[in-house]
């Protein structure tokens, strides 16, 4: 499937010149950083550019760089060099773990996180590490650069909160100080490369403060924070996760499409959310599933 | 539309060339220097038939603009068959492919993993191929031939025992 549409190609080497173009070009300029998504889109005419802006010509977007106690992590940082990161995997386990379930190998390779969230399809596998996070998207602009709080950036299926003529630069995710364990628990139809029909991402420390987030089951990917005020200051028991899976149906917005039903993800997101919270704690102590091995 | 000019090295060679901007890497591989091996499965980036080295990681060539590549390493299955090696060995001792359309996917996601991982667990196998579909074989095959590629040094002999008939 060819390509139809006609666009200049401009692969700029500064985020100055970036700018400018996508200033000039407006909505009808796209950003190519994996082009994962982007080609696909072109291919199926839902996108139709009359520009393409390559950043991967510019140097500052390729760092990946641990600094003040927050990772930057610059727009042209693909998925497998964020496997391939010794602060990722030490520092924050759950955006390894969800990047280990992007795709396949090939498209790793390729596809940037920063793309994945400016994509922001609902299933977005990164989504629910960075809301757990609570990192920041920063976003150049012809003005001035503004940096969103992940939890603000996502405002529906495919929709963010950038502006026409910005672009975004990198993802800034500040590197936890309090022990902690993690787990992102995916469910596709077979294990090996599908799109979430349920992600389900906890974050839990050691001073017994939760954060959960849910992916593929509402427009767009959100912190449970009912669930996460119930946990809050408690030890987990059999009692207390039951109340947190009676809380998930109030907090997720399922649909049912060609890969579930929403029933089907609304009962699979509380099994999912019992084993994420197992998942977590254990390996807080350092013990439960390695990192990456599927509790699903 | 308006050419974009790129220089890249393909297989060891330098190549100059003016590609449309809206060309994908695998249409002038295949169409327009007839490199063949890459193929056009979904077109989508799912079924690794179009799998590449695009400067030394596998690519989805599909999904990758031929612009995209100006002065990049460009390596396909032609490239890397010239000099066969155990894998390739390995993959036509055990019967691994039978159409053969997945052949160039898989034989390049497999040399990526062995080149950083030379003795993967089967289940680092499974995963380094997972987005390699291949609709005749049901895998086992390919797994097995991958498996008796990364101990060819050490466990040729055991392996070659081991193997059904």
């Amino acid at each position: 499937m060819p390509i139809t549409c006609e666009f200049e190609y401009h692969k700029p080497k500064s985020l100055l010149e970036a700018i400018e173009i996508l200033e000039r070009d407006g909505k009808n300029a796209s950003v190519l950083a994996g082009g994962t998504d982007l080609l696909v889109w072109m291919k199926e005419g839902l996108r139709a550019p009359s520009a393409v802006v390559d950043v991967k010509g510019i140097r500052e977007l390729h760092s990946l760089e641990a600094s003040d106690g927050s990772l930057l992590v610059g727009a042209c940082v693909t998925f497998t060099e964020l496997l391939e990161s010794a602060v990722v995997r030490g520092r924050l386990p759950l955006l390894w773990e969800c990047s280990r379930t992007v795709a396949s190998v090939g498209v790793r390779n390729r596809a940037t996180l920063v793309g994945n969230i400016c994509s922001a399809v609902p299933c977005l596998d990164s989504a629910p590490a960075l809301l757990a996070y609570e990192a920041s998207v920063v976003v150049e602009g012809p003005v001035a650069q503004r940096q969103i709080p992940v939890a603000r950036w996502f405002v529906g299926a495919r929709q963010t909160a950038i502006r026409a003529g910005e672009i975004v630069s990198g993802v800034r995710i500040p590197l936890p100080d309090r022990k902690n364990g993690a787990c992102y628990v995916k469910l596709g139809r077979y294990r090996g490369e599908d799109l979430a029909q349920v992600g389900v991402g906890v974050l839990a420390f050691e001073d017994r403060e939760y954060r959960i987030a849910f992916c593929a089951v509402s427009p767009a990917p959100a912190r449970a924070t009912p669930i996460e005020r119930l946990l809050n200051g408690r030890d987990l028991s059999e009692d207390l996760i039951h109340q947190a899976q009676d809380l998930v149906s109030q907090e997720i917005r399922p649909i049912t499409d060609i890969r579930a039903s929403k029933e089907y993800r609304t009962h699979m997101a509380k099994i999912m959310l019992e084993r994420g919270l197992r998942a977590a704690i254990e390996r807080m102590a350092g013990a439960g599933p390695a990192l990456g091995e599927s509790v699903i | 539309m308006k050419k974009v000019p790129i220089r890249f090295r393909l297989n060891g060679v330098d190549r100059d060339l003016e590609v449309a901007a809206a060309d994908t890497l695998l249409e002038v591989l295949r169409d327009g220097l007839g490199i063949k091996s890459p193929k056009t499965g979904c077109d989508h980036g799912d079924c690794g038939a179009c799998t590449v080295f695009l400067d030394d990681r596998t690519v989805r060539s599909c999904l990758v603009l031929a612009a995209e590549a100006d002065g990049c390493d460009v390596v396909t299955l032609e490239g890397i068959s010239r000099d066969p090696g155990p894998l390739l060995h390995e993959l036509a001792r055990h019967n691994s492919f039978q159409c053969g359309f997945c052949a160039p996917g898989v034989v390049l996601s497999a040399a990526e993993l062995l080149r950083s991982k030379p003795h993967p667990t089967r289940q680092e196998i499974q995963e380094a191929i997972a987005g390699n579909l291949c609709r005749c074989t049901g895998y086992t095959p390919i797994i097995e031939g991958i498996e008796a590629a990364s101990c060819a040094d050490s466990c040729l002999n055991e392996a070659s025992t081991r193997r059904r008939p």
